[in-house]
């Protein structure tokens, strides 16, 4: 039954917060039942951000991540050192390769090293980076449709914004691929 | 209706607006600073007024000022902006005008932190203003709960001519839910509002809205008067959840966000096969008493969980009547409590520790 707890950080302007969003959002137009709660504080751009998502067939009691996480996204070296204690035994690790080059050193959970900044890099826009994540941890897991949270996304961009859909669209492919490569 | 993504704060200000609220008068403060934000934004498309008072104590006077007029109005502030707004709800209590105001709360005292806290439950439910006055306080434990609720004030609010408060905090101020405004929600016959200042027009006698009585006799009429509305409230307002309760040898009562962790406690301990249960009252004021007084006779103890250092447990052994030891664990000053943390205090207990 799913019962996906995922904690997402990093540096604030990473899109941290849009990444946990659009999974509760697509989450939640798959009827099942979802949170997200974030961090707060008297932050700044470039200072820390994470959240927790649930994502679940049951009712969410608690919406806080503790000791807890299925799955945790780390798109930066501190956050690394600080939510990948966080994951039970048999979950996942995803990390942001391209800025960190440590290595999780835990032997009971799934790591998965994907280059997000060189692959958005690649593809010519830096702040997709995190859509790269994305796509690997929805291939990994299996926990969303990927068109459910692409769908989200094309939400949250609206109108205005809508001619970058196409390039978000391969960002989440190549991350897929990318973690397609390593399982 | 459908369901939609929102931020707590910013699901009050939709759920105000829904209930026809046309005023706001608040002053910035974290962590509810995105339900002004999103009043700033929204009431004037509706014809309504956003107004950022130069202080708190500036914007409960204009909350009164408006509630005068009859008119739907709201403010919202977090634990030390209430503090200072005390004076005009004991003001507006004693006035009989209705209002809502939104307390999201945070660490205290004095200015505390700005992460969730419980710690303002005194100040709810005990009045930190003066005399001898009382607000309906709704402590709603999710996202949806908040937007009914907040909806039900309004009608509350103008039924008892009485100020109603909505009592969170941090966490569900800053946390994302799926919500679906209703529109079945129970509405209730309000009588006109006969009392409000809107101009004589020549017609009738001038409306006066005070709380000045200088005749001690009257005062005391006054407040028999308002304690009778008490009594109604307390008759037909109580709103509480049960759960897991029946055959449960322990009783955890927690409100809002603790009563969620709380419940994942339950989950968890039912699993291991101890038999625990939830009792989460809804209105912190008018306090489900009864509830407590009649647990079912399998229930040997009671476990008060709250983000404060302790303050609803009073309520908790006034409806025990001393029947069962009640029990405290909690965290404050911006610390959220774990399930574990609570897992582990029921085991404690019921392991035959202190």
């Amino acid at each position: 039954m799913l019962n996906e707890r995922v904690i997402l950080a990093g540096f604030g302007g990473q899109g941290i917060m849009l990444m946990g969003q659009l999974l509760t959002q697509a989450g939640m137009d798959e009827n099942k039942e979802v949170s997200w709660l974030p961090s707060y504080g008297p932050e700044m751009r470039g200072g820390t951000a994470n959240c927790d998502v649930m994502i679940s067939e049951k009712p969410i009691a608690s919406p806080i991540i503790s000791n807890d996480a299925t799955s945790a996204i780390v798109m930066n070296l501190p956050s690394m050192v600080k939510f990948v204690p966080e994951v039970v035994g048999g979950g996942y690790v995803f990390v942001n390769s391209s800025l960190i080059e440590e290595k999780v050193e835990r032997d009971d959970v799934t790591t998965y090293y994907i280059p997000c900044n060189e692959i958005a890099n690649d593809l010519g826009n830096m702040k997709i980076a995190n859509m790269v994540m994305l796509g690997a941890y929805v291939e990994v897991t299996k926990s969303l449709d990927p068109e459910s949270v692409l769908n989200a996304l094309e939400k949250k961009l609206g109108m205005t914004k809508a001619s970058l859909m196409g390039i978000n669209r391969e960002a989440f492919a190549k991350g897929a691929e990318a973690a397609r490569e390593q399982i | 209706m459908s369901k939609v993504l929102m931020k707590g704060n910013e699901a009050i200000g939709a759920a105000a607006i829904a209930a026809g609220c046309k005023y706001f008068f608040g002053y910035p403060i974290t962590p509810q600073s995105e339900l002004p934000e999103y009043m700033s934004a929204h009431l004037p498309r509706v014809g309504g007024v956003y107004l950022q008072a130069e202080s708190e104590v500036a914007a409960i006077n204009m909350v009164y000022g408006a509630a005068g007029t009859g008119k739907r109005v709201m403010t919202s502030s977090s634990s030390p902006g209430i503090a200072l707004k005390q004076e005009g709800i004991s003001y507006i209590a004693g006035a009989e005008l209705p209002c809502v105001i939104v307390n999201i709360v945070r660490g205290g005292p004095g200015l505390g932190s700005i992460q969730p806290a419980q710690s303002d439950y005194n100040q709810s439910t005990r009045g930190g203003g003066d005399g001898d006055y009382r607000l309906l306080v709704y402590a709603p434990g999710s996202i949806q709960e908040m937007v009914d609720l907040v909806q039900i004030a309004f009608d509350k609010a103008d039924y008892y001519r009485n100020p109603v408060m909505v009592l969170g905090d941090g966490m569900m101020g800053q946390m994302m839910e799926p919500v679906e405004f209703k529109d079945d929600l129970p509405k209730m016959e309000l009588p006109e509002k006969d009392w409000a200042t809107t101009g004589t027009k020549g017609q009738r006698k001038p409306n006066v809205i005070n709380s000045l009585y200088l005749a001690a006799e009257e005062l005391e009429q006054h407040n028999i008067r308002l304690q009778k509305k008490y009594d109604e409230m307390k008759q037909n307002e109580v709103r509480y959840e049960e759960y897991q309760i029946e055959d449960a040898e322990l009783v955890i009562a927690a409100y809002g966000t603790t009563a969620r962790i709380a419940k994942a406690a339950v989950d968890q301990l039912r699993e291991a096969g101890i038999k625990v249960g939830l009792f989460r009252p809804i209105t912190v004021w008018p306090y489900p008493y009864d509830v407590v007084k009649n647990l079912p006779e399998s229930v040997k103890h009671i476990l008060c969980v709250e983000m404060s250092m302790g303050q609803m447990i009073d309520d908790v052994r006034i409806g025990n009547e001393g029947q069962r030891p009640v029990h405290f664990v909690g965290r404050s000053g911006g610390m959220i409590p774990t399930p574990q943390l609570v897992v582990d205090k029921v085991n404690e207990i019921l392991n035959g520790g202190k």
